[in-house]
């Protein structure tokens, strides 16, 4: 029934956002890209989607110039997208900037804690999750501050809860990260559950997969990377969304694991991921558990591209080409540092 | 919620009047048959005819925005669709087109009759032809522009990714147009039986 209504306040976004996938590099658009001597080649090859952005840069090119304008050229097709899109899809494209508005808090406090300057972090924060505000959250020193000074006038406001007073250090930024993270997961399922336009259609549908993965990839993370920390089990267990395929018996075998097997061993409930840490241990060398995610994540984005009349599209148009920028960095890196041989570990799917 | 509210809102209402007037001893005042005969054929032509051209234009128009803002949408991208998908936008304005010619056909029909000369059995017949031929007709013609729409929608944005696609989703979209034709047909059949209005 989607079919009947969408198209009055989105077909138009859906439309471009359809075009802007169709101009994402191809794997046969990587391998040129890999044979590349010097960075103006890859100036050269990038031409077709990116020229508009890189063409006007003088020629001693560097790797975080290629990434910054590549970021930058994303931002500003998000920003058209935005201020074109009307009702539910406009509040949509607002919680996939909250993503972007956590890592970018985490970041800032972070680096402050390192005494880093500001401005300088602030350059460095992914341009999608900057709002007002943010330069002053250096100030805060515990999570209190930090919420009634500035976070209060922000969207992130509603993801504080449970989080309590404590001082900001390496561990509880962590700590509130994940945490901000979880509630945003589960604000976001919760929204795609009940809004007008997505409740009960097949965006719906995608979005639970893709939002259920996402949870399922940070539980995970989140478990493996515990130990060996300061982080109770406890602590551990508030910081698993309660939501994704691992829910509950996944997550509470991950809670109570105290080692990398009993971990794994949690996370094979799901035979999807039971896969991976297969794939992972046989690979041996450096095919990481994370790069499987990540293509893992790549693929459920392709397949969104099989549904029409969603809103999901945005979603997965908007982490595709972020593994696009990533991919072309890392070539850039590769070629840069003169590392060829590493060159081929980027993520290409189309 | 809302509409079980409306729904039960109605039911009591019905229940109260129905009621009410039942035991007043009026319960006969509700009378089908005194309603079919009282009401003009007139009426029933008319508003066959009216309902006819009205959701055809409604499903052509319906199809037409589904359509035009996917061809607007993946045109940006891909300017190479935008000729090529207007026949898409044709095969639902040609929905549009049945419904005129079967409001027209229909109207043929009527002729000026005056006064209770016009309750005759033919004019009756050709009254409840035109409304039941303009309701299937109208309807038919609904369906298949939002068919042709939504499918016009996915071959432009398919055409956008991929030309090749093209032509295999058009066909699809021949057989979409293909049923508003059904409903065209019946509707002559249905119409070709009835004579003009005339008096007794």
């Amino acid at each position: 029934m989607e079919g009947l209504f969408f198209n009055v306040d989105s077909g138009y976004i859906e439309g471009i956002v359809r075009g802007y996938r169709n101009s994402l590099l191809t794997s046969q658009n990587y391998n040129n890209l890999t044979q590349c001597e010097t960075l103006d080649d890859l100036k050269l090859q990038l031409a077709p989607s990116y020229g508009d952005v890189l063409n006007n840069v003088p020629s001693p090119l560097k790797t975080s110039t290629i990434a910054t304008l590549a970021t930058s050229k994303l931002h500003s097709e998000f920003l058209y997208l935005r201020s074109v899109a009307t009702g539910t899809l406009r509040t949509f494209m607002d919680y996939l900037q909250h993503g972007y508005m956590i890592d970018n808090v985490a970041l800032l406090i972070t680096g402050t804690l390192h005494e880093l300057d500001t401005s300088k972090l602030i350059s460095r924060c992914h341009p999608l999750g900057l709002f007002e505000g943010l330069s002053v959250l250096c100030v805060a020193t515990n999570v209190d501050e930090l919420y009634n000074t500035i976070l209060v006038e922000t969207p992130l406001k509603t993801y504080f809860k449970g989080l309590t007073n404590k001082d900001l250090d390496e561990l509880n930024i962590e700590i509130i990260r994940n945490t901000l993270y979880k509630n945003y997961l589960e604000h976001f399922a919760e929204f795609c559950r009940t809004a007008e336009g997505i409740a009960g259609s097949p965006c719906q549908e995608i979005m639970e997969q893709i939002l259920n993965f996402e949870a399922d990839r940070r539980a995970i993370n989140i478990t493996l990377n515990s130990f060996g920390t300061e982080l109770s089990k406890d602590e551990r267990k508030k910081l698993y969304p309660a939501m994704g395929k691992l829910y509950p018996v996944g997550t509470y075998q991950l809670g109570n694991a105290e080692s990398n097997e009993a971990a794994i061993a949690g996370a094979s409930t799901v035979s999807e991921y039971a896969d991976f840490f297969k794939q992972a241990t046989m690979m041996g060398q450096q095919k990481s558990l994370e790069d499987l995610f990540y293509k893992k994540e790549m693929e459920i984005m392709k397949e969104v591209f099989t549904q029409q009349f969603t809103y999901a599209v945005v979603y997965a148009w908007l982490k595709l080409k972020e593994q696009e920028i990533r991919n072309i960095t890392w070539i850039a890196e590769c070629i840069a540092q003169n590392q060829k041989d590493r060159i081929g570990n980027y993520i290409s799917i189309f | 919620m809302g509409y079980y509210t409306g729904l039960s809102g109605i039911s009591l209402a019905a229940v109260v009047v129905g009621a009410y007037m039942l035991f007043h001893d009026e319960g006969e005042d509700f009378n089908i048959g005194r309603f079919l005969e009282e009401v003009s054929p007139y009426t029933w032509a008319t508003l066959g005819i009216a309902l006819c051209i009205g959701l055809s234009v409604a499903g052509a128009a319906w199809g037409i925005f589904i359509t035009g803002s996917s061809i607007i949408g993946g045109g940006v991208r891909a300017p190479r669709i935008r000729t090529k998908n207007l026949i898409s936008i044709i095969f639902c304005e040609v929905v549009a087109i049945y419904g005129v010619i079967m409001s027209i056909v229909f109207s043929a029909k009527l002729a000026n009759v005056s006064g209770d000369e016009l309750y005759g059995p033919v004019n009756f017949y050709t009254g409840y032809a035109l409304f039941w031929g303009g309701l299937t007709v109208g309807f038919c013609n609904m369906v298949c522009g939002i068919a042709v729409g939504i499918t016009g929608s996915s071959a432009a944005l398919a055409d956008a990714s991929d030309p090749a696609l093209f032509v295999k989703i058009l066909i699809i979209e021949i057989f979409g147009s293909v049923l508003g034709l059904f409903g065209l047909i019946i509707g002559l059949l249905i119409a070709g039986k009835a004579e003009d209005f005339k008096a007794y």
